[in-house]
Order: C-alpha cells, then structure tokens, then sequence
C-alpha cells in the first residue's frame, strides 16, 4: 500500500502517550495560559472520542486531532473576544473632537527613568513585562504574544484566528501602548 | 491612510510606529512617520520607548522560556483515566 492510499486508524489508549504534549506545545504557542491550554488539550481529546465515528483515516491521527484542536483554539479566541466588559477594558490614549488624533494629556509618555540600557537585571525586566502581559485582555495578549514572542507571520495568526491584518494591527498597536503605559507607571517610575 | 494625506496625527503615528517595530510599514507610512517626527517630540518619545520595549519583548521571551510549563505526570495519568471511562461508556 503506498502512503497516498494508506489508511489511518484511531487508537485512544495511545493518544495520551503519543500526542498529549505535543498538542500542549502547540496550544501554549498560541495561548499562554498553561491552565487553559490544558483545558483545551483535555476537550480535544474528549471531541476526538467522540467523534471517532467520523474520521475517515484519510488523514494521520495526530493531523486529525490537531485540526480538532484548531477549531477549540479559535473558539477559545472568538468566546474571549465576546466577553463584554471585561474583556475590552481599553484605555484611550488620543483625544476626539477638534484635537482628534492627539495625545491626550495625561497620557502623554513620560521620560522613563534609567531606560533599559544593558546593564539592567534583564531577568527581572522580563518578568516585570510578563506581568504587564498577562493583564491584557486575553484577546489582546493571543495576538500580541502569536506576533511578538512567538514570531508567527502576521498571515499566519490571520489565517488561523480568522481576522484581518487591520485588525490585527489594531490589536497590536492596543497591546504594545497599555504595556508601555504599565511599564511606566511599575517600572520606570521616577 | 490617504494617499494624498502627508501629515498624519499622533494617533495615526503611533500605530505607524508599532508596525515598523515589527518590520512590516511601508515606505510610505515611514516618509509619514519621519516628517511628523519632524515637529512632534512626544512621538519621538514614544518610538524611541516603543524599541525599548522591542527589547523587553526579548527578555520577556527569555522569561517564558525558562518558566515554561508542561503536562505533567499527573496529568497524563488523569487524561487516561478520563479517556478510558468515555471510551468505556460509548
């Protein structure tokens, strides 16, 4: 039988064993929450027992339940999105009206104080803005952590959280000017 | 952004900016950026903050690196446990 012909099977028992971590890795790229990405690793393998009956082994078992992870992640995304209030506590940073598009005053960026020139505790720095990350909006931090610590292709994270990349330059934009705020108000502090 | 539009406000400078941390704003967007620079100080403020916190990025990266996380045994052992029961139950 050549590849192309080859069929697939499923064998549960296995999954655990064989997948388990990999489909971990593959959810903590993309959120970094280890908790929630246990959730969802658990819930894959649950859709996949149930669904068993469906898969036609034309694909391998691991591309198969990737894919149903896929769909758990994006949901994942589209449920943070819909969150209302929570979610989207935004901060404006620019003014309406006839100074539209200006800084509003007491948002202006502030001088910060050392900088972060070389010789800075660089663990501590880290940790200061992993900090800052994990309070954005979930939303807001799968994509800023897809593109920045992950450097996924700006294509890639559209296609696979099915926006656009105005979007998601949008978000972007949102994320890097509320860490900047949170660095300076925790960290560079005069 | 028009292509007519030269001078752009903070706001639009800014989100230029953030792009071309990332490599990704076009020639023009950068022409854009640079002339409000020009006779925005705040900006400059900001863009030279926003490649600083490109390289904190760097180190927060190094961070998750070294706090990663895994399954683990005890996990496994659950999910088994877990999938053996559903796949009893069918």
């Amino acid at each position: 039988m050549s590849e192309e012909t080859k069929i697939h099977t499923l064998d549960p028992d296995k999954w655990i064993d064989s997948y388990a971590d990999y489909l971990f890795n593959y959810t903590i790229a993309r959120v970094s929450d280890a908790e929630k990405a246990k959730d969802l690793v658990q819930e894959t393998f649950f859709a996949g027992l149930k669904s068993m009956k469906n898969f036609e082994g034309k694909a391998s078992e691991r591309t198969w339940l990737i894919s149903i992870l896929k769909r758990k992640i994006i949901d994942h995304y589209r449920k943070t999105n819909s969150k209302k209030g929570k979610a989207e506590v935004r901060m404006n940073f620019y003014s309406d009206g006839e100074r539209d598009g200006d800084w509003l005053e007491e948002r202006v960026p502030q001088e910060w104080n050392g900088g972060a020139d070389a010789e800075m505790e660089s663990e501590e720095l880290g940790a200061a803005l992993q900090a800052c990350i994990e309070k954005l909006p979930e939303k807001y931090r799968m994509v800023f952590e897809m593109k920045t610590i992950q450097g996924f292709d700006t294509e890639d994270i559209c296609n696979e959280l099915d926006i656009t990349s105005s979007n998601l330059w949008v978000i972007i934009h949102r994320a890097r000017t509320q860490l900047r705020k949170c660095m300076e108000d925790n960290w560079f502090k005069k | 952004m028009a292509m007519g539009k030269i001078k752009i406000t903070c706001k639009e400078a800014t989100a230029i900016c953030t792009k071309a941390q990332y490599g990704e704003a076009s020639l023009l967007d950068k022409i854009k950026l640079n002339l409000h620079f020009v006779y925005c100080k705040t900006c400059r403020l900001f863009s030279r903050q926003n490649s600083e916190l490109s390289d904190i990025c760097a180190l927060a990266k190094k961070y998750q690196e070294s706090h990663k996380c895994c399954l683990s045994a005890e996990d496994k052992e659950r999910l088994k446990a877990q999938i053996k029961e559903l796949d009893k139950e069918k």
